[in-house]
């Protein structure tokens, strides 16, 4: 009963947003360039506008959300993933389209793939863990400046221009998803300021994570890992709609979530997070153990 | 103008105002040394930070896992150290324990120098420091770091305001009897002693506000170091996860506090032959109360690690094992054995309230404090409910590297730096709370 009612007036509370953020800002992170390059003049994308509907617009014409545009969510969206764990075998691919995407080096990827052993009794599995984008997250209530923020649509963003680099967020998220830019970021190619969004470029002394990929999310796509994985075992989709898909079928969320017994990742802390995992049974392949050197 | 009693000719007040001025004109060579070396390890340390804004936090051997290091738990350690300035001039003043008198200017000092030290470590750790404006800029009061940089602020204020109230009558005495020195320095004397001539409303005005401020800052050096606990334990980390975190926490600082007020007697009676004021008597007092408050945080200690070591639960557990049997299995038992229970048992015994075994096992609380507060920090980083996998070899393992240890003791020297030269600045031991003290005695019918 009690529980109830907090959804409605959480969800409320989004209607709420999403109408004055809309009217608010115009472009919602969509501002038109006043340059064009010749080559990409006629490439056309199609984008989800402000209120809900799909628009061609040229490619050269979109610049990524700025650092305050950023902290607005895409308007009645609330973003979920779903890791079926019985599909993974490391087959890693996930990490090297993140890292390519964002480009990062290999030492400090946005998402791990771990070998875990619930108990000594069970087989082992591979676990994707990316940022869980939690509703109550443990790193935006601790952050001394707002660097780190949670937006309407569900996802826990950065912006690295506000970031002082206390590390607070780090200590204090219980799955170790954020990485530090100890030393000076490898220089990144990119034609765009830096946006929240796009996480590019990474700056010295500065935190980052996996940010579930806007930039991709604003035209309508899903983030890079869910295309890149081999064996669909990563599932992305807006928990409004209530479907996901993992690139080869869309499912309905609560059949997926129902039907395969899915569960969150230490509930117990209620951090809430977004990422939901189904069993490692019934698995596709059997657990092979990382070459050498791979994972340790 | 009324005329002022302080100032009559006594051979108790003569005496104690050439004993306790003495080293304002005094310049020895021994002194000057001590400043020296103390400068050329800031120095060092500047060199390192210099080091670590060119190339970043990797000059640390802080990473992903480990992403707090020495500089937290230094920082933890000097805040612990501050709270000594409200245990003196605070605590054991309004409980009317007139034998701390001569030690309450040198807490103060020392609470200053260590509180201003620690809010430059917390910069020094910041990935950006050039956005540190950021925190007044963007401040979020949710969030426990801003709610440490307003205590911290707050305990500053208070501290400095009790030095300069209880140094105002001092300073009109300098002002008055010493002229052999820098010119400066008798600037400072005659502004600050704010045209002070001890008529009795002036005393009465003193009183109250001293009385105030000793009153607030109660509170305040209890919310410095619960605050600083909470850092910790709003966050999941094995080790952190604890309520019982705040008590822990300020019962440490006290027990480490009364070290360092130790430590700074024994080094001071015998670099300003102060002796006569600064006697054995007063160690064995402190020898008492530093075995007291050794007591209340042995106990902590037990309570703070009974409870996951009989439960044993998960990340809790291996954290315990490590600490107990690990690899930080050596540090943690140095530190409980000569930090805290050996010291206890010898200053049980009055032949170990003497100064020389008392500075020895001052020294080794501080040293213990210290590490304690590695353990507190660096550990429990370590244990995180995902295992650390697909990672350098380097991020499994913490050892500071050189700049961190430079930057470490530079932050040592410039406490040190601090109060030697308030030291030198101002009468160590307040001459005026002495002289009142003398009165009130000599008086029949007081109490």
């Amino acid at each position: 009963m009690k529980k109830r009612k907090i959804k409605q007036s959480r969800r409320k509370f989004f209607a709420k947003t999403i109408t004055a953020a809309a009217g608010a800002i115009g472009g919602i992170g969509l501002t038109a360039h006043s340059c064009k390059s010749k080559s990409e003049e006629h490439e056309k994308v199609t984008l989800l506008s402000q209120d809900g509907k799909l628009v061609q617009v040229d490619k050269a014409a979109i610049t990524p959300a700025s650092p305050a545009e950023a902290r607005k969510g895409i308007p009645g969206k609330h973003f979920v993933m779903v890791v079926d764990l019985s599909r993974c075998r490391n087959a890693r691919k996930c990490i090297k389209a993140c890292d390519h995407h964002h480009q990062l080096t290999p030492d400090r990827p946005y998402i791990k793939v771990l070998r875990m052993q619930d108990n000594p009794a069970s087989s082992p599995y591979w676990m994707p863990k990316k940022c869980f984008h939690c509703d109550n997250p443990p790193c935006v209530k601790v952050c001394p400046v707002g660097a780190t923020f949670k937006r309407t649509d569900g996802l826990v963003l950065i912006d690295n221009h506000r970031c002082i680099g206390c590390r607070f967020c780090m200590a204090a998220c219980p799955y170790s998803a954020r990485v530090f830019n100890w030393g000076k970021p490898k220089p990144q190619k990119t034609n765009h300021p830096y946006s929240p969004e796009t996480s590019i470029p990474s700056q010295i002394g500065t935190v980052e994570k996996c940010d579930f990929c806007p930039d991709m999310l604003r035209q309508n796509k899903v983030p890079h890992c869910i295309s890149a994985c081999p064996n669909g075992a990563l599932y992305f989709g807006d928990q409004n709609s209530d479907s996901v898909t993992n690139g080869s079928e869309t499912v309905r969320l609560s059949t997926l979530l129902r039907d395969k017994a899915g569960y969150r990742y230490l509930e117990e802390l209620g951090t809430q997070p977004n990422v939901y995992y189904l069993p490692p049974a019934n698995r596709l392949f059997p657990f092979k153990d990382a070459p050498e050197g791979q994972s340790s | 103008m009324m005329k002022n009693e302080h100032t009559l000719a006594d051979p108790f007040n003569e005496k104690v105002e050439k004993d306790l001025l003495a080293h304002l004109t005094s310049n020895r060579r021994k002194g000057r040394i001590f400043v020296f070396v103390l400068i050329a390890i800031i120095l060092v340390g500047l060199f390192a930070y210099y080091r670590q804004l060119r190339y970043g936090l990797i000059v640390t051997a802080m990473r992903d896992y480990t992403s707090w290091g020495v500089y937290i738990a230094n920082f933890v350690f000097l805040v612990a150290i501050s709270l000594v300035g409200s245990l003196f001039s605070s605590i054991l003043k309004l409980s009317k324990a007139t034998w701390s008198t001569p030690l309450t200017r040198i807490s103060e000092i020392i609470a200053i120098a260590a509180i201003m030290c620690a809010s430059i470590i917390i910069i020094v750790d910041m990935g950006r420091p050039d956005r540190f404006f950021n925190v007044l800029i963007h401040g979020r009061i949710q969030s426990p770091i801003i709610w440490d940089v307003i205590i911290i602020t707050t305990y500053l204020t208070i501290s400095l305001l009790l030095l300069y109230i209880s140094l105002i009558p001092d300073l009109a005495i300098c002002r008055d009897k010493v002229k052999n020195v820098a010119k400066w320095k008798r600037w400072v004397y005659k502004v600050f002693s704010i045209n002070w001539h001890g008529t009795p409303e002036q005393y009465k005005i003193l009183h109250k506000i001293s009385f105030t401020l000793s009153v607030m800052v109660i509170p305040v050096a209890f919310a410095i170091h619960t605050v600083t606990s909470w850092l910790f334990s709003t966050t999941w980390r094995p080790g952190w996860d604890s309520t019982n975190l705040g008590p822990y926490f300020v019962s440490g600082a006290l027990m480490a506090g009364a070290a360092v007020i130790i430590v700074a007697m024994y080094f001071i009676r015998i670099a300003l032959n102060l002796k006569e004021y600064l006697n054995d008597k007063l160690f064995d007092h402190m020898g008492k109360l530093l075995v007291m408050l050794s007591l209340v945080y042995l106990y902590f200690n037990i309570n703070e690690y009974l409870g996951p070591a009989f439960k044993m639960v998960g990340v809790e557990g291996e954290h315990i094992i490590e600490l107990f049997f690990g690899k930080y299995a050596g540090m943690y038992w140095m530190v409980q054995i000569f930090g805290l229970i050996l010291p206890i048992v010898v200053m049980i015994f009055k032949w170990g309230r003497r100064p020389l075994p008392m500075l020895v096992l001052s020294f080794m609380i501080l040293l213990g404090a210290w590490f304690k507060r590695f353990l507190i920090v660096i550990p429990s980083l370590q244990h995180p409910y995902l295992p650390i996998q697909d990672v350098d070899e380097s991020y499994r393992h913490y050892i500071p590297t050189w700049e961190e240890w430079a930057i470490t003791c530079a932050s040592f020297a410039a406490v040190l730096l601090i109060i030697t030269f308030l030291i030198r600045l101002f009468p160590v031991i307040p001459i005026w709370e002495l002289k009142e003290e003398k009165e009130s005695n000599s008086k029949p019918n007081q109490k």
